[in-house]
């Protein structure tokens, strides 16, 4: 090809392109594959497309397909002059030449190929011509076979057949003679109790002999089996209803009859009468454990004999019914629904008997553990079963006792919480005989919070028992959901909360006369328990419920704010409560104070009535008393920078002031108009008014009782001068010692000034003392 | 000291009528050696000749002759007991026939029989304190109204002197004074030493209950009946009003014989105040 290329390069004929030589070896390369495919007869079509190619049926074209050279030459002899002519000779001679060594270079270039492939086919050749021999050798030995094979069958035709005939009679002969020697063999199966045989071979029997009883002695054969058969049902059903046998050997009698074509109907029936029989008699067992005498073994051992010995039992029934009578479809499955619900409402009833009994015990663990086995052994029959609800009936007793257990530990923590109070009602008794009450009510109130938290806490422990992981009711939706919220939380804690504050309630309900019964400590001290429960212990329980039980949300529940507003309300009735019964203890000895004396024919004041100072004492008492469990307390800004002794020259000033236009003959009248004119500016005091948690709203409402009750004593009677005198002393002394238990003094002088101011309103001679003089008494006393 | 009779209030209003009257002594109680009087209540029906008073334990009925000019004690009880007893008031009741007595001393309530001078009831600590005033329902026979120094003001049934019937527990202080209404027994007035005056609406104990006012017989009439049941809805006994113009403790309340919706009351500072009943309340009970 180079050298073609080579050869073609210094030429310029008319079939060289323009472009020069680089576009030209394409082309003839082209050229060149196009001679390949024309010689092995390949389409020159489809190389037609390319753009540069001439028309392949140009006839003179040199390369083409329909090259003529006669119209070449015409063409070339008409169109071109000698000169071109000659060159186009020389041209062609050149090319052909070209073409000579290029078909040279190829066939060398290829020879061995050429020459290889020519071996191979002559090694085929030889090949195949011994291949045909061996066929022909084949064919000719199957003929040979096929040949024998013929003859071999035609020979042995005959004896085939008679010996299929043979077998057949054999077999019908073997069968004949089963059914002549059934009777007997059933006999003897029945003699040796192997019934299962027995019925097999009736069963084998059965059809032909309904098929052939037409012939006589087929019609014998079947009588005998019948009666034989009579016989073996007989036996099997005294075997079944003997019922010495275990539960399997029940449930063979029982698929044998059915094999025996027995009524299905009838068979439940009394295969479920048996299984009764055995559970009922399980069931009395039971029963006589719990027996009118104590009960011996403990609730778990209980509930496993129930476990394994009915509800086993049970299971082995259901089982053996349902595998036996599948066939008998939903009516017969129903028959077992009824017949497992109505012993399991039987063993119900035992169980929660039993339950019940247990009710008074505090062992929440045994219980648990012991419920936890009786529900996990129902839950077998239970998937058994579904249609006797016994897996739902199991967890609705578990949680009815669940309930119980709660409504139980409620009542627990009340009568502990009761329980405590009693200790303090004792402790509050006891200590004032020795004379050192004092430091006690703190510990005291330390005492009854800490142990009422700590039964509380106990109770929530063993509450907790019945949703553990491990216990196989724990997850169902009453455990997860409704147990925690509403039972433990709501009606345990909740309603022990609320208890709480009832019990302490009914403290100030109890109506006064017989509200002396409580000890006015006692009522101080629930006060502040209510209190610390608002601020702190209420949250803090709820919190630790709320932990330990996850409560869900998806019941409402009492929000902690309610509990606390509860809380606090009977904190403060209890505390208002206090305080009127101390007021009234203190009002009770003003009253008899003033109703007793007479007060016209009194001396003149020496010293302050004793019944005054005892006052003030008792009043110091409770003020001690309060300090120990309530904070002091604010008090109005005035007070603090007023000493004992302003105060008193302050008050006295006053009452002069007060009563002094009495001398003057229309003395009513204008003491009238000043106590009114006073009183315009003065606001008016709720003598039993709503109190604060703190020490001197306490008292100031305990002094308030006590001056109006003195003030409502003294405008019931009459004085004398000497009266009207000892008054005034016994109202300053009282300034002096009571100004600093209130929160605003102005209060106290407001109604001891007042009360002054009515005695000597009811005085007809209203002569008061010197002030210096009462101060004297006063100080001296 | 002899208990003297104070008439006037007692007599006729004719003779009230006209200012100038002079008031006269009449007659004496007694030469009674019972101590000192704590209260005298006329009968509140018949001749007007019968009075009773309360002196000490000593509960004593007089005979005002024709001329009421002389008193000859008719008969008398007395109350024995521990410690030293003493009637604090006393009421007469107006229903059977004049013949029953309703006195306090301390915390108890006690009914007398008039004609044997014997006890028939007694309230032992009706209150939690002394008990200072009582009323009997003057339309309905049994009911007794009773205030006293716990604050509180109770109704009873005097059949059943276990349980009041209802308490009311409004005033901060004693409550001096207990009335009812003379014609509306639901309008109920009490007078505290907190200076207040708590008119309250007892209707579910009242005669008249809401919903009785129709006879049952006019109630066939379907539409008739209906705004009829959703009156009685609201029966409830509630605090009418509170009457806060006295500055000082009131002692006495009481009712206008003349004008069933007009009251007075008075305090320790000799204010006298008179109110009525507001209109809203009057025309709720009338209408």
């Amino acid at each position: 090809m180079a050298a073609a290329a080579a050869g073609r390069g210094p030429g310029s004929g008319p079939g060289d392109s323009p472009e020069g030589p680089e576009a030209e070896a394409p082309e003839r390369r082209r050229k060149a594959h196009g001679m390949l495919k024309l010689y092995y007869g390949l389409s020159e079509v489809e190389a037609a497309g390319r753009p540069a190619g001439p028309d392949p049926l140009d006839p003179i074209d040199l390369n083409g397909a329909h090259f003529d050279p006669e119209v070449y030459l015409d063409k070339l002899r008409r169109e071109c002059p000698l000169a071109q002519l000659m060159d186009s000779e020389t041209d062609m001679v050149r090319q052909i030449r070209a073409l000579d060594s290029d078909m040279q270079t190829l066939v060398y270039e290829n020879y061995n190929k050429f020459i290889s492939a020519t071996d191979t086919i002559r090694k085929m050749k030889n090949d195949f011509r011994k291949m045909e021999d061996e066929m022909d050798r084949l064919a000719t030995n199957m003929a040979v076979i096929t040949d024998f094979s013929a003859r071999i069958s035609a020979t042995l035709q005959d004896r085939h057949e008679r010996i299929t005939k043979l077998a057949g009679v054999h077999a019908l002969l073997r069968k004949l003679q089963f059914l002549f020697e059934l009777p007997s063999r059933l006999t003897k199966c029945v003699e040796l109790g192997a019934y299962g045989q027995a019925v097999r071979y009736q069963g084998r029997a059965r059809a032909v002999l309904q098929q052939y009883q037409h012939l006589p002695s087929f019609r014998a054969i079947q009588d005998d089996c019948q009666v034989i058969t009579a016989r073996l049902a007989q036996q099997l059903r005294q075997r079944f209803r003997e019922g010495g046998s275990g539960a399997p050997e029940q449930a063979e009698c029982v698929e044998l009859l059915l094999a025996l074509g027995e009524p299905a109907e009838e068979l439940c029936e009394e295969f479920l009468a048996h299984g009764r029989g055995r559970l009922e008699e399980e069931l009395r067992s039971l029963e006589a454990e719990l027996g009118p005498s104590p009960p011996a073994p403990d609730v778990l051992e209980f509930t496993d004999r129930g476990g394994s010995g009915f509800v086993g039992g049970l299971c082995q029934v259901a089982a053996a019914y349902q595998e036996l009578f599948a066939a008998q479809g939903p009516a017969g499955a129903e028959k077992l629904a009824a017949f497992a619900r109505e012993l399991g409402s039987r063993y119900f009833a035992l169980v929660e008997r039993r339950l019940a009994q247990e009710q008074g015990g505090s062992d929440n663990s045994l219980l648990v553990r012991a419920l936890d086995r009786f529900h996990r052994r129902l839950r077998a029959p239970g998937a058994l079963l579904a249609a006797a609800g016994l897996a739902e009936a199991a967890t609705g007793i578990v949680e009815r006792v669940a309930r119980e257990r709660l409504g139980q530990h409620l009542q627990g923590l009340q009568s502990a919480f009761l329980g405590c109070l009693t200790d303090v009602r004792q402790a509050l008794a006891a200590p004032r005989v020795a004379g050192k009450e004092g430091p006690g009510l703190a510990e005291l109130l330390a005492n009854v919070a800490s142990s009422t938290l700590s039964h509380i806490k106990a109770s929530l422990a063993s509450v907790h028992l019945f949703t553990a992981k491990e216990v196989s009711f724990s997850n169902k939706p009453y455990f997860r959901g409704e147990f925690c919220s509403q039972g433990v939380r709501e009606s345990l804690i909740v309603g022990f909360i609320r208890s709480m504050c009832q019990t302490a309630q009914n403290f100030c309900d109890s109506p006064g006369e017989k509200g002396g019964a409580t000890p006015p400590a006692l009522l101080l001290l629930l006060s502040r328990l209510c209190l610390d429960y608002e601020t702190a212990t209420i949250s803090y329980i709820l919190t630790l419920t709320d932990e330990q039980f996850l409560v869900q949300d998806q019941f409402p529940v009492t929000p902690v704010s309610t509990l606390c507003a509860e809380a606090r309300e009977t904190a403060r009735r209890l505390l208002t409560h206090y305080v009127k019964v101390q007021g009234l203890v203190i009002s009770q000895m003003l009253r008899k104070s003033v109703e007793t004396r007479d007060w016209l024919s009194t001396l003149e004041p020496r010293n302050v009535r004793a019944v005054m100072k005892r006052v003030v004492e008792d009043t110091t008492a409770i003020d001690v008393q309060v300090g120990l469990l309530y904070e002091e307390g604010v008090r109005k800004a005035q007070s603090s920078d007023s000493s004992k002794r302003t105060f008193s020259v302050y008050s006295s000033s006053r009452q002069q002031g007060r009563y002094a236009p009495s001398y003057t003959p229309s003395a009513p009248m204008d003491t009238n108009l000043l106590s009114n004119i006073q009183k315009l500016f003065s606001e008016r005091i709720d003598v039993f008014s709503p109190v604060e948690f703190n020490k001197v709203s306490v008292l100031t409402g305990i002094i308030k009782i006590s001056l109006k009750t003195l003030l409502e004593c003294v405008r019931l009677r009459t004085f004398g001068r000497f009266g009207l005198q000892q008054v005034q002393v016994d109202c300053h002394f009282l300034q002096l010692y009571l100004w600093r238990f209130v929160a605003d003094e102005e209060l106290v002088h407001l109604l001891l000034d007042e009360v002054v101011a009515s005695a000597a309103l009811r005085c007809p001679d209203p002569v008061p003392m010197e002030p210096s003089v009462v101060e004297v008494i006063c100080e001296r006393g | 000291m002899p208990a003297e009779l104070e008439p006037g209030g007692h007599e006729s209003p004719e003779d009230a009528a006209s200012p100038a009257h002079a008031l006269e002594l009449l007659c004496h109680l007694g030469p009674a050696a019972h101590g000192s009087t704590a209260c005298v209540a006329w009968e509140p029906a018949g001749d007007g000749k019968r009075v009773i008073s309360l002196a000490d334990n000593h509960i004593l009925l007089w005979d005002l002759q024709e001329s009421s000019s002389q008193a000859v004690l008719a008969s008398s009880a007395s109350l024995e007991g521990k410690g030293q007893l003493k009637f604090t008031t006393g009421r007469w009741s107006p229903h059977h026939n004049c013949t029953q007595v309703a006195t306090a001393n301390d915390t108890a309530v006690r009914g007398w029989d008039t004609r044997t001078m014997s006890q028939i009831y007694c309230i032992e600590s009706a209150h939690g304190q002394l008990v200072r005033d009582l009323d009997f329902n003057p339309n309905k026979q049994y009911y007794l109204a009773s205030c006293g120094d716990d604050c509180r003001v109770k109704f009873w049934d005097t059949r059943n002197v276990t349980e009041p019937i209802k308490t009311l527990e409004e005033h901060s202080h004693w409550v001096w004074s207990v009335r009812y209404n003379h014609s509306h027994d639901q309008l109920v007035l009490t007078g505290s030493s907190d200076s207040r005056v708590i008119l309250s609406n007892m209707v579910s104990i009242s005669s008249e209950p809401f919903g009785h006012l129709v006879d049952d017989d006019d109630l066939s009439d379907q539409e008739e009946r209906r705004p009829e049941e959703k009156s009685q809805e609201p029966p409830q006994d509630s605090v009418i009003a509170t009457y806060e113009e006295h500055e000082d403790s009131v002692y006495a309340v009481d009712w206008s014989s003349a004008d069933p919706w007009l009251f007075a009351s008075l305090s320790y500072d000799g204010r006298l105040v008179i109110n009525r009943v507001p209109r809203a309340l009057k025309y709720h009970i009338l209408l």
